[in-house]
């Protein structure tokens, strides 16, 4: 690596005592010796292991759950289903006032993605609650189910969330975020070249070292300790409060050192259901995603649909940007209509535009739901940017590097969604890959910066 | 048949935080009775650092060398809140509410030592190495040690104080969107080198360049982990990962580490970092938020490449060797 102190030097004070210097890791010698304790670290007398029994079916009703022969099996000490979990329908933005409740923590009635959570068993041993999840019969009528975004915005599909009413996420703004700014109309009048593109992608998983789960303990005082490894200790503590119905007073959670997260421990999943077990068992409890059931089971990165229609002139400015971004939520919302609205705000990309249109939609279709990813809302939108400033540059027959120095924003331009741009980089990042990548550009592109005489 | 080469360059931004719900982290520092400093919190280390950067923040703004600083998270029953660690958020917020929390322990420190100097606080200034002096005459001077116990056993003060960074919550206007989702920008300019077999659309990354505006390099080794990791990680997300390899079809998901592929040591492209650092006017020392914006530019950079190598567009994402030889395919019979 690098460090270019000639850039910004005007600004920067450098020469600070800690700061700016490469002290080694205080944790490392934990981390590379394995003496760093995490939460599976944790090991209690008498720790009972929860494992899950989930629905083979992309939407089915539950007719019945016959939990009878799980029971019986040995070493079983506790099987749960959705009436043993007080507060069961829920959503975890509700801290923030984003609704409606929406998912429940086990499956009552309906399931609504392959994989969802019906029945929770706790045992002596992993294996005798893997075996006895095996044995709850659960009948299913199955139903028509929706994969493709498209198909689930269309009249008629069938209806994944009965929370929401409608395949999308209903916002203050209507069926999607809204960003206008300028008359797009006006600005593709005024184009020379117009170039409408559409991108996509798939789910990707986080892929952390360490699975996502937790071990709780019950205190002997009616308050339960739980270990745990998520990116968030009172957001966790605080949506458990809420779906346990127990004052968090009652509730201690220790975390903090996490073998990896990339957002995909932001989500509510393991802790509430295990500390309900301990506490309707009196016994510590754990519960742990095997690798499957991070991969498939936990929340991944949304697939997203990005469709971008572009003004052009010949000299390289870009007059007029519409973009409908569509965020593939899976059954439940999670932080998925954070996420959409996030790309909304991010649009159009780091150039200044003056005509600018952006919806996006966050829709609900049957596979397991999306939520918090790395890059969270912007990732994907960025590909789809990205490729296409590629795609302009060539049609207007303009080198790619140089046709985005015509359109980065600098201080004080005004970006799409009203906020003025402050501390601008973009053009100094570009002047500098343009050396190191020895991809030469004008000299009036290197005589560029991102300050303006006044601003 | 042959292998192409090709290069293509992306140019990104990225936010920090995400306070359209309300973006706050609380901290406590308070000095122990020998003069080492703890710093309390709930928020999160995923395994990027954050304990020591919170350590390095608070010893630069006490005025002690970092070893003389813990961090102690994250235990709801001691830590203060911390919304969490995501959004690119941690060292922002936390970083700024240490430094609100030292600032005042520091205030307290400094007071105790003008008395047992016999000098105004205002004119002491710290060394770093672990003493305070007064300004101006250096051999005038007292070691935080030994105010500590001064503080703790005979002027009755609590070296401590309290941090707390909020950024108010933003509602977006319905009808315009306009809306305050976040606070400084970082930067980046991705340029990818590949060759594109094109008889099997296999993809080599040869090298990526990556220029890096990340505000201040609070430590410079511990951004080149995050960096140099968040760089493979794009070139991973741009080729090979997905757990639904034919969406929207829902089948053929990984479930193991042999079935969702990532590139591994082999594959790894030579990687070049180069950090710029314009101070955001927001931030710890002017840090911003580099953590996810790392792993964005290599997508689109590797994307356009591909297209430099081969003269096809693969719009959707990862870009296999099965996409490449179908877009091929059609190239050719189109």
């Amino acid at each position: 690596m690098e460090l270019r102190k000639d850039y910004f030097a005007d600004v920067r004070k450098d020469g600070l005592h800690e700061i700016g210097q490469p002290r080694p890791r205080l944790d490392s010698p934990g981390h590379v010796t394995g003496k760093t304790a995490y939460f599976a670290d944790r090991n209690f007398p008498g720790m009972l292991h929860l494992k899950m029994v989930r629905s083979p079916h992309h939407h089915a009703r539950i007719r019945s759950i016959d939990t009878s022969e799980a029971e019986k099996h040995p070493g079983v000490v506790r099987v749960l289903t959705a009436r043993d979990v007080p507060h069961n329908v829920y959503t975890i933005l509700i801290l923030i006032q984003i609704g409606p409740e929406d998912e429940t923590v086990l499956a009552d009635g309906k399931v609504r993605w392959k994989g969802e959570a019906v029945v929770a068993v706790l045992g002596e041993t992993e294996r005798a609650a893997q075996e006895a999840a095996a044995k709850v019969k659960v009948d299913y009528e199955v139903l028509p189910a929706v994969f493709d975004m498209e198909e689930a915005l269309k009249p008629g599909a069938p209806l994944v969330n009965e929370y929401h009413g409608q395949n999308y996420y209903l916002y203050d703004s209507g069926e999607c975020r809204k960003v206008r700014f300028g008359d797009v109309e006006a600005g593709f009048a005024q184009a020379d070249h117009i170039l409408e593109q559409s991108y996509q992608s798939s789910p990707i998983e986080h892929a952390p070292t360490e699975t996502t789960g937790c071990v709780v303990a019950p205190e002997g005082n009616d308050r339960f300790t739980c270990y745990t490894n998520t990116q968030a200790m009172f957001f966790t503590l605080d949506n458990a409060s809420i779906i346990l119905q127990m004052p968090g007073s009652k509730l201690h959670f220790v975390g903090g050192t996490v073998g990896g997260g990339f957002g995909g421990k932001v989500d509510v999943i393991v802790e509430p259901i295990a500390i309900l077990g301990a506490k309707l068992t009196g016994r510590p409890v754990s519960f742990v995603y095997s690798r499957e059931e991070e991969m498939q089971i936990s929340s991944p990165r949304a697939a997203e649909k990005v469709v971008i229609k572009d003004g052009v002139m010949r000299d390289g400015r870009i007059v007029a940007r519409k973009v409908t971004g569509y965020t593939d939520a899976g059954a439940y919302s999670r932080h998925s209509p954070y996420g959409a609205q996030k790309g909304a705000a991010h649009y159009p990309g780091p150039y200044t535009i003056p005509n600018v249109w952006i919806d996006t939609y966050c829709v609900y279709t049957n596979r397991t739901p999306s939520s918090a990813m790395r890059g969270f809302g912007v990732t994907i939108g960025d590909f789809a940017l990205e490729v296409q400033m590629d795609k302009l540059a060539r049609l207007i027959g303009m080198d790619p590097l140089e046709f985005r120095f015509i359109n980065a924003y600098r201080d004080g331009d005004m970006k799409a969604h009203r906020q003025p741009t402050e501390g601008a980089a973009l053009i100094e990042c570009m002047q500098e890959a343009s050396r190191a990548a020895n991809w030469p550009v004008a000299e009036k592109y290197m005589a560029m910066s991102s300050y303006r005489k006044g601003a | 048949m042959a292998i192409r080469r090709g290069r293509g360059v992306a140019a990104i931004n990225y936010p920090t935080g995400m306070n359209l719900g309300g973006d706050p982290t609380q901290a406590l520092v308070h000095s122990t009775p020998t003069g080492n400093f703890m710093v309390t919190l709930s928020s999160v280390d995923l395994g990027q650092g954050m304990k020591q950067i919170m350590a390095q923040i608070c010893a630069e703004t006490i005025g002690v060398p970092t070893d003389r600083v813990v961090v102690d998270t994250a235990d709801t029953d001691t830590g203060p809140h911390c919304m969490g660690t995501f959004a690119s958020r941690g060292t922002h917020r936390a970083g700024n509410a240490v430094i609100q929390a030292a600032k005042e322990a520091r205030q307290v420190m400094l007071e105790v030592a003008a008395e047992e100097l016999e000098v105004n606080a205002s004119d002491l200034e710290t060394d770093g190495q672990g003493n305070i002096q007064v300004k101006g005459a250096p051999q005038k001077s007292i070691s935080i040690f030994d105010v500590a116990l001064s503080a703790h056993f005979k002027r009755g003060r609590s070296i401590s104080g309290r941090g707390m960074f909020l950024i108010p919550r933003s509602y977006p206007e319905k009808e315009t969107g306009a809306m305050k989702p976040s606070t400084c920008y970082a930067h980046a300019c991705t340029v990818a080198e590949v060759e594109v077999d094109d008889e099997t659309g296999e993809v080599t990354v040869l090298t990526v360049k990556n220029v890096f505006e990340i505000g201040r390099a609070l430590n410079p080794k511990m951004v080149e982990q995050q960096l140099v990791g968040g760089s493979w990680m794009g070139i991973s997300h741009a080729l090979y990962e997905t757990t639904e390899p034919y969406y929207p079809n829902r089948d053929h998901g990984g479930t193991d580490f042999n079935q969702y592929l990532m590139p591994g040591p082999g594959d790894l492209a030579q990687t070049e970092i180069i950090v710029l650092e314009r101070p955001s006017a927001d931030g710890p020392f002017g840090a911003k938020g580099p953590g996810e914006m790392c792993a964005n530019p290599q997508i689109p950079a590797v994307a356009n490449a591909v297209f430099d190598a081969v003269g096809v567009r693969i719009d959707t994402l990862p870009i296999t060797p099965e996409r490449i030889l179908r877009a091929l395919k059609a190239q050719t019979t189109g």
